[in-house]
């Protein structure tokens, strides 16, 4: 059914105020340590201290036998679900290595779960914890890439010839011969290191088992309902329909860590059903440093070949990735690998990713996924090949850039998706200049060279990005009209505070051309709508967004249709005012939505439906995008360098965004803003440490430093829109935005700040002591040129 | 170390309302409020000091409800993010500005926050962005990058509201 | 992160609270502000079978005016040192230090008493009470006994207290007149324990010399580590600019600070040069107030 109508847009590009904030404000939400299960045991899990162990045996019986614990499993204990957990993202070269959720052989990191107790609180958990006797043979562990993929190096995986997960080229052009060829090439290595996803709320996971009705109900933070659900019903051999997934109504942050599965979540459901009673497993901070997963270690080798006149000839970047001890997603350097070329036009390419498995908990997607490490890699390289022509590292990207005329553009690599990488849509000479322009940038460039003769170090740094986002394979949305005639929306995707609960509303209520006061949106429940994909990649917008239009606009037309029929005339001369559909000529003439539901929901019992009346109000979308869309971004930045202490004090910072249509400006605003913390924290406060044998030495805030309100710069914000052709509400992306280029930007003013001493910046995060250490001469008394 | 529960009375005040509860010596005062009252407004990030999501006020001064334990409690007067506000309708100014400034995505640390900043404006007002960021500087949140609290925070910092 | 059991103990006297450390000597600890040792029971890293908290011991929560200075007991809480006129005005050091100490929160609970008895190595207040030539009361059952900082710091977290003894306050002498004090630190984050961090005073006489001074650096080694190498160039000598470049170089050499992932060793001994001399400029800009010795 579909109305000849002009879609209404009253909601859909206004700062809604957000619906969640009351109950957040007055502290009546509920995140899953709230949820009220009467009854509940919790649980602690006995973890490896040793980054690589052989489990030489597990001996359980004194902590079974502590008072008000009710059991204790290893994974020997808990064979029917030692099946391997399929990863997230993978690829036909992947060499996989099976993930169990309680591994009883072998520990590969430390931190992973080996025994599980369950008791009749917390406290008294850890307390069995202690009594937990595990005897380990320790075995040589693998730290970092460089160590994977040394000669003779332990071998993470037994097995296996080596350490490498997989080896992917991609090329586009002809990239050997162009760099042979190319008058200039400039060759680097960078070493970027990125952290945790540290939402406030750690991950968790509560269950209750019900024998007579063989359901199991899981509370799971996760950000992907559906996927945890798959996953339970491959683990446990069970039917999907017994398995019901509910994100709480209130999840505290997710960024991606709680998008991939752990061996927790297949455990803890397992327990409450073995036990017949609900068992929930909230983790700790010092569990979150060592076992939830983050994003690590890349070593880019990365060199590019330009002209006389700035003309990029080819990009060549040969990349370590750290993928940790085993392969959950592949997602992260599949997107670095795609993610290089960015916003230019380089007809030679050659990007070239090694994935190492080592002993070090695995890695995954945190905020930004793999793009930020592919953005230092060229933007700092265009600094350097603008540096090395003596011209202006803005004009030198003006005459790389893909303009706006060349859409939809086709890099010549295939993005994450498996779809060739092709940019649906972008303007970035106008977001260049629209960064520069609100930047300043002549005259910060002045100041800085005022600054200069002062013998002040102050630099400009500039980084451009694109981000595929929106991705497949489709997300879903269901309404229903419900009884009272109010409309329910529901989503499959959990929110973890991006305010799903308002902007879809507003989605709604165009789409239904409805007062957004009688629609509701609920989240993240399998028993709801059975398929969906979740919430990650900055994706929803444009997949669950356009499904939401799509289902409004059906939904509309269905109750219009029923409408016609009870008041006997044509839908095209029916409006909807309030509650009420009404003749729009004459709106004595009007039925409730209320009575709509009475008609077409309940019907007359035993009587037949008066023609023209649909049964049941419901419909159901699900959005499959044709491939991926791409938002993108430019970032300024001046900073000024104490070169005594190496403190690094940001004097301005611009944003320049491209998220398409903006659904609601002021919840974009703060996803730009928010992931801007995250790009501050990588560029230079957040560094997972860890020693030679695989010891993480970051474990916990006063050793891995979050950017407060002190470390957060002011920033301005500018916005320009390119609609994305792929969805009818040209939405693209915009959770990660802020995020992507913040390391490489920073990166580019300090190394700016310290060229008038040749220092050189290849390694993110860049902190006070490493840029001493970048300045500092030879001289062993430590005395640099600025002392006296 | 013992090996049983050790019970101890905790006479306390918590949003005006008395209570005496026998509790486990051990139990902090963030799982006391959130297990055994079941004001689970206040929340626990970390558990040693750092983020704040626990920040509650006792005897007048904010604190992190994950570094006390109960019994510590015993005679003082306990505010929480629920007491902020006695009907259930209104929102205070600081709140209400926090919503309209977009201060809060996930809500995780905003209770944190709110107590934070309500302890801070009793001592006096605030009124530029640099203490702004100052006041805010205790506590952490991973979501919003700070703006909008600066921004609800320099709102409401010139007045002297009933906070 | 759920502290393990213990036997909680709330003793009303110092008496009593001795008594219990002493039946339970190296089993025992003792709960003030509870700032640092809350998060070593969380993380189970201290698991002691007893606990006495001495918050409810009485006369130990004011400040107290001595013949030579204040004496600051057991019990007062860091914020109210940071608040308190008379103290601040007596040792701007406090106030400077205790402003980059943790945040409010932390300092609304924190004692000045308990960061000493902590003893953290990279911890702003023992470097300034040493710099403040502080003298620590011990309560102890083989009599009350004083310790001068300088002696009660042994290492990190390791003070010369026994395991049945009670840290019942500190005292401090008013700074003599023409004395000018400053305090600089460096820290990854606001708030952070310091990379190093320099609390000096020092006294000139009508004519600009240098009369006395201390020069204390936190974060470089095991405890506050005196810089005596540049205090003596100082002495006897005016605050210009050859002699404040002199013991800005005296102070580097004589840091010995170890490296970790956080700064290296050279880092972390060119900072204490450069906070060395950033205090140094401060005191030698300053002006004595005339009146420091009453309040």
């Amino acid at each position: 059914m579909t109305t000849t109508e002009p879609r209404t847009q009253k909601m859909i590009g206004a700062s809604v105020l957000r619906r969640e904030d009351r109950r957040l404000l007055t502290g009546a939400a509920t995140y899953l340590d709230d949820l009220e299960l009467p009854g509940c045991y919790e649980a602690a899990f006995v973890r490896s201290p040793h980054a690589a162990a052989r489990i030489v045996s597990i001996d359980t019986s004194a902590a079974a036998a502590m008072p008000g614990v009710l059991g204790v499993w290893t994974g020997a204990d808990l064979p029917e679900i030692a099946k391997g957990i399929p990863p997230k993202v993978v690829h036909p070269q992947l060499r996989d290595v099976p993930r169990v959720p309680l591994p009883a052989d072998f520990v590969k990191f430390v931190g992973e779960p080996v025994a599980v107790v369950v008791a009749t609180s917390r406290y008294v958990a850890e307390d069995a914890l202690d009594l937990v006797e595990v005897e380990y043979d320790v075995l040589p562990a693998v730290s970092s890439t460089g160590a994977a993929l040394a000669a003779s190096a332990p071998l993470v995986h037994e097995g296996a010839e080596n350490n490498i997960a997989i080896h992917v080229v991609q090329t586009a052009g002809d990239p050997a011969a162009a760099m042979d060829a190319a008058p200039h090439r400039l060759r680097e290595r960078f070493t970027v290191a990125r952290g945790g996803g540290h939402s406030m709320e750690t991950r968790g996971v509560a269950a209750r088992f019900d024998p007579t009705t063989e359901q199991l109900v899981v509370w799971d933070t996760t950000q992907s309902p559906h996927y945890v659900r798959n996953t339970l019903a491959y683990l446990y051999d069970m039917p999907e329909d017994g398995i019901r997934v509910v994100a709480p109504p209130d999840v505290g942050g997710g960024f991606g860590p709680k998008a991939q599965f752990y061996g927790e979540e297949a455990v803890i459901p397992w327990v409450a059903r073995l036990l017949r009673n609900p068992v929930k497993w909230v983790e700790d901070r010092r569990e979150n440093f060592v076992a939830t997963m983050m994003e690590r270690t890349q070593v880019h080798d990365v060199e590019i070949g330009f002209d006389d006149d700035g003309h990029i000839l080819a990009i060549r970047n040969v990349f370590e990735h750290d993928q940790g001890a085993y392969c959950a997603g592949l997602q992260v350097p599949m997107i670095t690998l795609s993610t290089l070329p960015g916003q230019y036009r380089i007809p030679n390419i050659h990007t070239e990713l090694i994935a190492c498995y080592t002993n070090m908990v695995p890695t995954s997607s945190v905020r930004g996924a793999g793009r930020p490490q592919a953005v230092v890699a060229m933007e700092r390289m265009v600094d350097r090949a603008a540096e090395h022509l003596g011209m202006d590292p803005v004009e030198f990207r003006r005459r790389n850039l893909v303009q706006a005329d060349e859409f939809p553009y086709r890099v010549g690599l295939t993005f994450r998706d498996g779809s060739p990488l092709t940019y649906d849509s972008g303007n970035f000479p106008l977001l260049l200049e629209k960064t520069l322009s609100a930047f300043r940038y002549e005259e910060q460039r002045s100041l800085q060279a005022a600054a200069r003769a002062e013998g002040r170090l102050v630099g400009i740094g500039i980084a451009a990005y694109v981000e595929g986002c929106g991705l497949g394979p489709y997300e879903g949305s269901r309404y229903r009209l419900l009884n009272d005639g109010t409309v329910l929306v529901t989503l499959a995707a959990a929110p973890q505070g991006q305010g799903y609960e308002t902007v879809y509303a507003q989605i709604a209520a165009d789409a239904l051309g409805m007062d957004m006061d009688l629609i509701r949106v609920t989240t993240g429940d399998t028993s709801r709508i059975p398929f969906g994909q979740g919430t990650f990649a900055s994706r929803n917008t444009a997949t669950a967004g356009p499904a939401t239009l799509q289902a409004g606009q059906e939904m509309r037309g269905k109750l219009l249709q029923v409408a016609e029929a009870m008041l006997k005339t044509s839908a095209a001369s029916l409006t909807i005012r309030g509650n009420r559909v009404e003749v729009t000529d004459d709106p004595t003439r009007s039925v409730s939505l209320r009575d709509i539901a009475g008609a077409a929901n309940v019907g007359k019992h035993g009587i037949t439906l008066a023609p023209g009346i649909l049964p049941g109000l419901e419909t159901t979308v699900y959005f499959a995008p044709e491939r991926a869309a791409y938002a993108s971004g430019t970032h300024a930045v001046a900073v000024e360098i104490d070169p005594e202490t190496g403190a690094i004090d940001v004097l301005r910072y611009v944003i320049g965004h491209d998220c398409g249509n903006v659904m609601n400006p002021m919840l974009v605003d703060g996803q730009v803003l928010g992931g801007f913390a995250h790009g501050v924290g990588n560029a230079m406060y957040e560094e997972p440490f860890y020693d030679e044998t695989g010891q993480p030495q970051s474990t916990s805030y006063l050793d891995y430093s979050l950017p407060s309100s002190m470390e957060v710069p002011p920033v301005e914000l500018v916005h320009i829109h390119t609609p994305s052709p792929l969805n009818p509400l040209g939405a693209k992306g915009a959770g990660e935005g802020g995020t992507i280029p913040v390391p490489a930007a920073i990166a580019n003013a300090v190394e700016d700040a310290l060229r008038p001493f040749g220092a050189r910046i290849t390694s993110l995060p860049i902190t006070p002591p490493k840029i001493v250490d970048a300045l500092s001469t030879d001289d062993l008394d430590g005395t640099g040129p600025w002392h006296g | 170390m013992p090996d049983q529960d050790e019970p101890v009375w905790v006479d306390t005040t918590v949003n005006g309302v008395r209570h005496e509860e026998v509790v486990d010596a051990r139990t902090t005062l963030a799982d006391f409020l959130r297990g055994r009252l079941r004001l689970t407004g206040t929340h626990v990030g970390c558990e040693h000091g750092v983020c704040g999501a626990c920040t509650v006020i006792v005897d007048g001064a904010a604190v992190r409800s994950c570094l006390m334990l109960a019994v510590q409690a015993d005679g003082a007067v306990v505010e929480t993010v629920e007491g902020l506000t006695d009907d259930p309708g209104d929102l205070t100014p600081l709140q209400d500005a926090f919503s309209r400034h977009h201060a809060v995505q996930c809500g995780f640390c905003t209770s944190g926050f709110l107590m934070s900043t309500t302890a801070a404006l009793r001592e006096g007002p605030v009124t530029d962005e640099a203490q702004a960021r100052d006041v805010l500087s205790g506590n952490i949140c991973r979501c919003t990058g700070y703006t909008g609290m600066v921004a609800a925070l320099l709102e409401v910092g010139g007045t002297r509201d009933d906070h | 992160m759920k502290p393990g059991r213990f036997t909680y103990h709330a003793p009303r006297s110092v008496d009593e609270a001795l008594a219990v450390l002493g039946q339970h000597a190296g089993d025992a600890k003792v709960l003030a502000g509870g700032q640092s040792l809350m998060p070593l029971l969380n993380f189970r890293v201290a698991e002691p079978g007893h606990l006495v908290d001495v918050n409810r011991l009485p006369g130990l929560s004011e400040p107290v005016r001595t013949a030579t200075g204040w004496h600051v007991p057991a019990l007062v809480r860091q914020r109210a040192v940071e608040r308190s006129a008379a103290l601040t005005g007596a040792f701007p050091l406090l106030g400077r230090a205790l402003h980059e100490v943790a945040h409010p929160q932390i300092r609304n609970r924190g004692t000045l008493c308990g960061s000493l008895a902590h003893a953290d190595a990279a911890a702003e207040l023992p470097a300034v009470v040493t710099a403040l030539d502080g003298r620590l009361r011990i309560a102890s059952p083989r009599g009350e006994r004083t310790v001068a900082a300088a002696d009660f710091f042994v290492f990190h977290l390791t003070t010369a207290l026994e395991d049945d003894e009670l840290l019942l306050g500190v005292d401090l002498d008013d700074l003599p007149a023409g004395t000018t004090t400053s305090f600089h630190e460096f820290a990854g984050r606001r708030g952070d324990f310091a990379l190093a961090a320099v609390a000096g005073q020092a006294t000139r006489d009508t004519r600009g010399v240098v009369t006395r001074c201390r020069l204390v650096a936190a974060g470089v080694a095991g405890t506050p580590l005196r810089l005596r190498a540049a205090e003596d160039v100082l002495l006897g000598a005016r605050l210009d600019d050859s002699a404040l470049a002199a013991a800005t170089r005296a102070a580097a050499h004589e840091a010995r600070p170890t490296g970790d992932v956080h700064a290296s060793a050279g880092y972390r001994r060119d900072l204490v040069g450069t906070l060395t001399r950033r205090v140094l400029a401060d005191i030698a800009a300053a002006v004595p107030t005339e009146e420091l010795t009453h309040a």
